[in-house]
């Protein structure tokens, strides 16, 4: 549906350009590309004059986008190379500014009956591609994993696909459901269970502390150890701009990183920046 | 307008009443009203044909691509759509459903069986239940007990099928879990039990129709051959009725097919390949509901989803058609008795 009222809201901007100024073009990560137009919608909604297009692609496809300038914004849900941002100083001469927007991070639930609490995201790979069948090779009882997932259209699910199974596929005998909350759910009622969602949801599931791999601690997924980046599953989501963000730009940065923009972010389902570095934080390279 | 007339001639002929006459007389303003209405009745008619024919048009338009646009068929073709595709290294090719990866697979047999599972279900559980309370209804019931039975089963029908699912997976798959310990608490069985009571209406009002339309005459005669109520029934009314009830079935069919909202919840959602009828399943009509919302427009994705869209219209269309058919000849074949 969003995708729907963007495509209509981009072609009723096409109509417009020729009034407004300059449009501020943002391009990148499938994963942000939901939150890039809420916040695109909400921003436009409140600033009429500014006139901002969002696409996504890929954070890939945003990074390329912003070295050879057909974007302002780029959005990223991973860090820009060096390379990368040495190719953006030469082709634009300008310094990447790299702005964390937002975080994001899941958890991983089992029942409560069940004994596991901890694993690793090497289990977790070999666990939802069924080359671990049964929980007694985590030590758990005798009993074959039942697996819960996303729906493919969730960002929840393409970020577990790309961190955990490193792009590769999911087993077919993942039951996908539409939501977190069904999810919990389903594994709270499920003993043989095991689900991935976002971290506030959880309720009458436990939630397991994930290790990145084996010589790391396992990490609790609260709310601070996603902020400080400790947990493996928790990452910021970035916009890249090529040297300090002017005029309206600037303006738009500033509204995301306020609590207009980060109020967007919770109600799209990721979590708000921690409160300290809600002032613009960058780093420049 | 010509029944009108041809009402008054016969009246006429038997030598009505001047009230009569009053009564059967066509005024002025009544013709023009006809006219109207019945100018009226059949745009209206022929409108709802036209949404019929053009939705067909406009599903058939967006699935079209996948048969013959050259973009599409990078990433997809018919010919992939059917067979084993290589999903990992090291593993056997298998059916897989992962619209969104690196190389997106689209499987369609594991959801045609998935749709195939929960039907099939749905009609064996649905079946003894309609046909059992409309042979009672018809039959056996007295008639203020019968009235008490139509209104409540045909109220069934009712309960919005998302309230139903629901039910299914808070409840339903909780009960059927802890009484056979399934691996999957969402199932095909789960799904298919909660369709099957989401149809029992359909086929228990198509059934009971034809039960009831059974010609008295029939009945009486075996009565009057010293059959009991139930072989009545059992030898005489139920083969009358026969086709009735099986066109019942067929409509009821042809609803478990497109049912949505409750496969949704209820199944799993995992397109497996397996004919184990306790393993979740994805059907087509979830599938759409599920990814539809999300999907880029124009991507082979959303033309493939549109296609299965197309195959479960088709699906439905033979199904009802058939359906139709069988009540059609009963109807004929039971007024041709009558007369």
């Amino acid at each position: 549906m969003k995708r729907i009222v963007a495509a209509i809201m981009g072609t009723a901007l096409l109509g417009t350009l020729a009034i407004a100024g300059k449009p501020i073009t943002i391009k990148g990560s499938d994963t942000m590309v939901i939150l890039g137009q809420r916040w695109a919608e909400d921003y436009m909604k409140t600033h009429p004059g500014t006139v901002i297009q969002v696409t996504g692609g890929g954070s890939g496809t945003g990074i390329a986008a912003l070295i050879n300038g057909s974007a302002d914004i780029a959005e990223a849900s991973r860090l820009m190379k060096d390379k990368e941002k040495q190719e953006v100083k030469a082709k634009r001469g300008a310094d990447v500014v790299e702005i964390p927007t937002a975080l994001d991070g899941i958890a991983i639930y089992v029942n409560e009956k069940n004994p596991i609490t901890k694993i690793t995201t090497a289990q977790l790979k070999s666990i939802f591609q069924a080359d671990t069948k049964k929980w007694t090779a985590l030590g758990g009882p005798d009993a074959e994993i039942v697996l819960y997932s996303r729906e493919n259209n969730s960002g929840t699910y393409a970020y577990f696909k790309e961190h955990v199974l490193k792009d590769e596929d999911f087993s077919a005998e993942c039951q996908t459901l539409p939501g977190t909350a069904a999810i919990i759910n389903a594994v709270a009622k499920d003993p043989n269970g095991i689900g991935y969602g976002g971290i506030g949801y959880a309720k009458g599931v436990r939630v397991l502390s994930v290790a990145g791999n084996d010589s790391s601690g396992y990490i609790d997924p609260t709310e601070a150890n996603v902020a400080s980046g400790k947990y493996p599953l928790a990452r910021y989501l970035y916009w890249y701009c090529a040297g300090e963000p002017t005029g309206d730009a600037k303006q738009l940065v500033n509204w995301v990183l306020g609590d207009a923009g980060q109020k967007v972010v919770s109600e799209v389902g990721y979590y708000p920046l921690p409160k300290k570095s809600a002032t613009m934080e960058k780093k420049t390279k | 307008m010509t029944e009108t007339v041809r009402h008054r001639d016969q009246t006429n002929a038997a030598a009505p009443s001047r009230l009569q006459w009053e009564r059967y007389a066509v005024r002025r303003g009544d013709r023009w009203r006809d006219i109207w209405m019945g100018r009226l009745i059949t745009t209206i008619a022929v409108s709802t044909i036209a949404a019929i024919i053009l939705i067909f048009l406009f599903i058939g338009r967006e699935a079209a691509p996948v048969l013959t646009s050259a973009e599409v068929h990078q990433e997809v073709t018919v010919a992939k759509m059917v067979v084993p595709l290589a999903s990992r290294a090291g593993r056997p090719n298998e059916f897989i459903w992962q619209p969104v990866s690196d190389t997106p697979k689209y499987s369609l047999p594991p959801l045609l069986l998935g749709t195939l599972k929960a039907t099939l279900i749905a009609i064996l559980f649905a079946t003894p239940f309609a046909v059992g309370a409309a042979i009672y209804s018809s039959e056996f019931a007295p008639p203020r007990i019968r009235e008490l039975i139509k209104p409540v089963i045909e109220m069934l029908a009712g309960i919005p099928s998302v309230v139903m699912g629901f039910f299914a997976l808070m409840v339903l798959a909780s009960v059927l879990k802890d009484t056979f310990g399934w691996r999957f608490r969402l199932n095909a069985t789960n799904a298919g039990i909660a369709l099957g009571v989401a149809i029992i209406p359909v086929i228990y009002t198509v059934a009971e129709g034809a039960l009831r339309a059974v010609p008295r005459h029939l009945r009486e005669a075996a009565q009057a051959l010293g059959a009991t109520p139930w072989a009545t029934a059992r030898r005489v009314i139920l083969p009358a009725a026969a086709p009735g009830i099986f066109a019942g079935v067929t409509l009821g069919l042809g609803r478990a097919v497109g049912e949505t909202m409750i496969v949704l919840l209820a199944s799993g959602n995992a397109a497996i390949w397996s004919m184990s009828l306790t393993d979740s399943i994805r059907t087509m009509s979830a599938t759409i509901a599920a990814e539809l919302a999300e999907v880029v427009i124009g991507s082979a994705h959303y033309h493939v989803l549109f296609f299965i869209g197309a195959l479960l219209f088709l699906i439905t269309f033979l199904v009802n058609s058939l359906g139709e058919l069988y009540i059609g000849r009963l109807r004929r074949r039971l007024t041709g008795v009558a007369g």
